[in-house]
């Protein structure tokens, strides 16, 4: 179950030959990545993992040292602490969920740590528990959501059912959505973390006058909702963040999907240079089509080698202002940091279509642009 | 909440119910007759799924990838049947857990390495999918009424194979005495293997079933593992009536408890907490009536002494 990988190691000098990255600070940077690589969920960390080996791939400066939270916050501190003090890394990333990513944080960043953030971006450390080595480079949690609100208010959306499971992350998406939306909420509906079966709540949406049905159910529950709900013959509109919609699952769901509008910060049909090429570099490497934790794990590794090529990770005042700078080309379009070292970007509604045989998604508008958190306002660092 | 909602929620409930009893079916067999508490059940539940996913997606026929799940969640049964618990049945039920946890994390990974990290698709079969209209104006989808019937037909199955088989005539007494069947001359060793896979071949039925509405990953299996336990400690260990009858009540009060105590809690409490209370409350509904039965009846409503 453990893994270690040794990016320097594996690259082929032909590779590295050409690459801008042997600068001039000589510094090397040594990178633990905790990731979820086992049990429910490991699709996202294998993609984060991917991603990341992607953008780093052929840099001999970066050295990577790869373990598995196997989802378990108790497991995940533990190998923040090895990898801090026995293998003496100077940046940690990878971890995928909400709940792990609080009991590492904090206490890797007060160790000096630089953290930054692939996916998961609780509203905590976006707001009074946030820090100067901290850097989100994926969304604060409620972002999808907020934009996912205002979307549909400008569009006409005037009932909505929402559903999410009964844990902070669920709630956090409930409540981003709630913030921007104005039309009516029929009924709020929180299920149990990691429930399957939803004949129940389908019921419910069934005799409800919603007209319009949003949902979080990250993982295997999307993919048993959205089946269920297929099923059922109601055929209220769908649409929630892109978690439950994303390349990884879309398959095990198939056309049960098709026709449900999703929030994301980035799609693999954006049209910006960055992407096209890491959209044909991720399939030719891997033979599948990349996530948005795979376009997060990319860009993730785009900022730090980008902060490498300017500043020395041992001196960390210099290192976190080349971080700020956010000088990469993001596969997501404009990416900036806001003063809360989380993303300020556009989020895109996207609608799940078939492509041929395969079942994905097509950017049809922007739910937000320049979209930013609002826990900013209680950041002080 | 109308009539007719109440109706579809307890028809959801009995699916649940059913679906349930298939797994416990097997657990309060292997229980009863042998004595060793198999945590590893719940992955033959997933054994039956992969294997359904995997000859749906390659064959596209529904009865076929049924099929599959029988034959291999009762030829993996079998196997850890002669390879693994057959050593342990004179041991105490400690080691029987350690070791049947090891055989759950084998069975995780061996799934992993096999058909990787990502969710299966399989679906319900065109001929079953979509809603129909039941009598009342109801409208209930068709594959779940094709799962509880399903599920009815087993238990009813099963009920005459233990009562009025030779093998469950010695399946019954495997139950009550061991040594003397065994000096009846009753291959004991035998009728364990066998008890094991029908077990094993009934969650993978389960598993297949449920996992054309459900998502095929690796882990799916120990949550309902955990809910079988308590159908059959409900039920009474070792009783087949006593599995019937506590997984339709776990069944119905799962899903009638998450529909009914939110609304309930709101009428004497601030909307947005009675939601979060009676959702709270709802996931402790079967545990509260797990606790409620041992209170009055110690070993269960069909336990033996």
């Amino acid at each position: 179950m453990k893994l270690k990988s040794l990016i320097a190691a594996a690259s082929i000098a032909a590779l590295s030959a050409g690459m801008a990255y042997a600068d001039a600070h000589g510094g090397k940077v040594k990178v633990g990545m905790i990731t979820t690589l086992s049990g429910g969920g490991a699709g996202l960390g294998i993609d984060v993992r991917d991603g990341f080996m992607l953008a780093a791939k052929g840099n001999e400066n970066l050295e990577l040292v790869i373990e598995d939270d196997q989802r378990k916050p108790d497991i995940a501190v533990q190998l923040a602490d090895k990898l801090i003090q026995s293998e003496k890394v100077d940046v940690l990333t990878g971890i995928i969920w909400s709940n792990l990513a609080m009991a590492v944080v904090p206490a890797a960043t007060a160790q000096g740590k630089f953290y930054l953030s692939p996916n998961a971006g609780p509203s905590a450390l976006a707001g009074k528990g946030c820090s100067p080595l901290y850097f989100n480079v994926a969304w604060q949690n409620d972002a999808f959501n907020e934009a996912a609100g205002s979307w549909a208010s400008e569009n006409d959306i005037k009932k909505v059912f929402l559903m999410a499971p009964n844990y902070p992350a669920g709630q956090d998406m409930i409540a981003g959505f709630k913030r921007t939306y104005t039309g009516e909420v029929v009924e709020e509906v929180y299920t149990k973390l990691g429930q399957t079966d939803y004949a129940a709540e389908i019921a419910q949406m069934r005799a409800s006058d919603a007209d319009t049905v949003y949902f979080f159910l990250p993982g295997g529950m999307g993919i048993s909702f959205m089946k269920q709900y297929a099923g059922s013959g109601v055929d209220k509109n769908v649409m929630g963040p892109a978690f439950s919609f994303d390349q990884g699952i879309l398959g095990a769901i198939g056309d049960a999907a098709l026709g449900v509008k999703n929030t994301s910060h980035w799609s693999k049909d954006l049209d910006n240079e960055a992407n096209v090429k890491f959209v044909a570099d991720f399939q030719a490497e891997f033979g599948r089509l990349p996530s948005l934790y795979a376009a997060q794990g990319y860009d993730t590794a785009l900022l730090l080698q980008s902060a490498m090529g300017k500043a020395d990770v041992k001196d960390a005042a210099a290192f976190q202002a080349a971080m700020e700078e956010a000088d990469f080309a993001s596969v997501r379009g404009d990416f900036s940091f806001a003063p809360n070292h989380h993303p300020i970007q556009d989020i895109y509604m996207r609608e799940v279509v078939k492509e041929g045989d395969v079942v994905t998604n097509k950017v049809i508008g922007v739910a937000a642009s320049a979209h930013q958190d609002v826990y900013g306002a209680d950041c002080k660092m | 909440m109308s009539l007719l909602l109440l109706i579809e929620q307890v028809l959801n409930g009995l699916q649940f119910g059913v679906m349930l009893f298939l797994m416990a079916a097997g657990l309060t067999l292997i229980f009863g007759v042998m004595g060793l508490i198999n945590l590893a059940h719940g992955s033959l539940y997933m054994v039956g799924a992969f294997a359904a996913a995997a000859v749906a997606g390659f064959t596209g026929s529904f009865v076929l990838a049924l099929i599959a799940a029988l034959a291999a969640a009762a030829a993996a049964g079998a196997l850890i049947e002669l390879l693994v618990i057959r050593r342990l049945y004179d041991r105490d039920h400690l080691d029987q857990v350690l070791a049947t946890f090891a055989l759950i994390l084998i069975f995780s990974e061996g799934t992993r390495y096999i058909f990787g990290s990502f969710p299966l698709f399989l679906d319900i079969p065109a001929a079953l999918s979509g809603p129909i209209l039941l009598p009342g104006g109801i409208y209930y989808p068709l594959y779940r009424l094709v799962i509880i019937g399903a599920g009815l037909l087993v238990a009813a199955g099963l009920f005459l194979l233990i009562a009025r088989t030779r093998i469950g005539v010695q399946i019954r007494a495997g139950e009550a005495d061991r040594e003397m069947i065994a000096a009846l001359g009753v291959d004991i060793s035998k009728l364990y293997t066998l008890v094991f896979a029908l077990g094993a071949a009934l969650a993978g039925l389960a598993g297949a079933l449920v996992g054309a509405i459900q998502s095929v990953q690796v882990g799916m299996g120990e949550p309902v593992l955990i809910l079988a336990f308590v159908v059959i400690v409900i039920g009474g260990i070792g009783s087949i009536k006593g599995a019937l009858v506590g997984s339709i009540l776990v069944g119905l009060t799962d899903t009638l408890g998450g529909v009914l105590l939110p609304p309930l809690f709101a009428t004497f409490m601030e909307p947005s907490s009675a939601n979060a209370v009676g959702s709270a409350v709802a996931s402790m509904a079967i545990y509260i009536l797990m606790a409620g039965v041992l209170l009055f009846k110690p070993s269960g409503l069909f336990g033996g002494t």
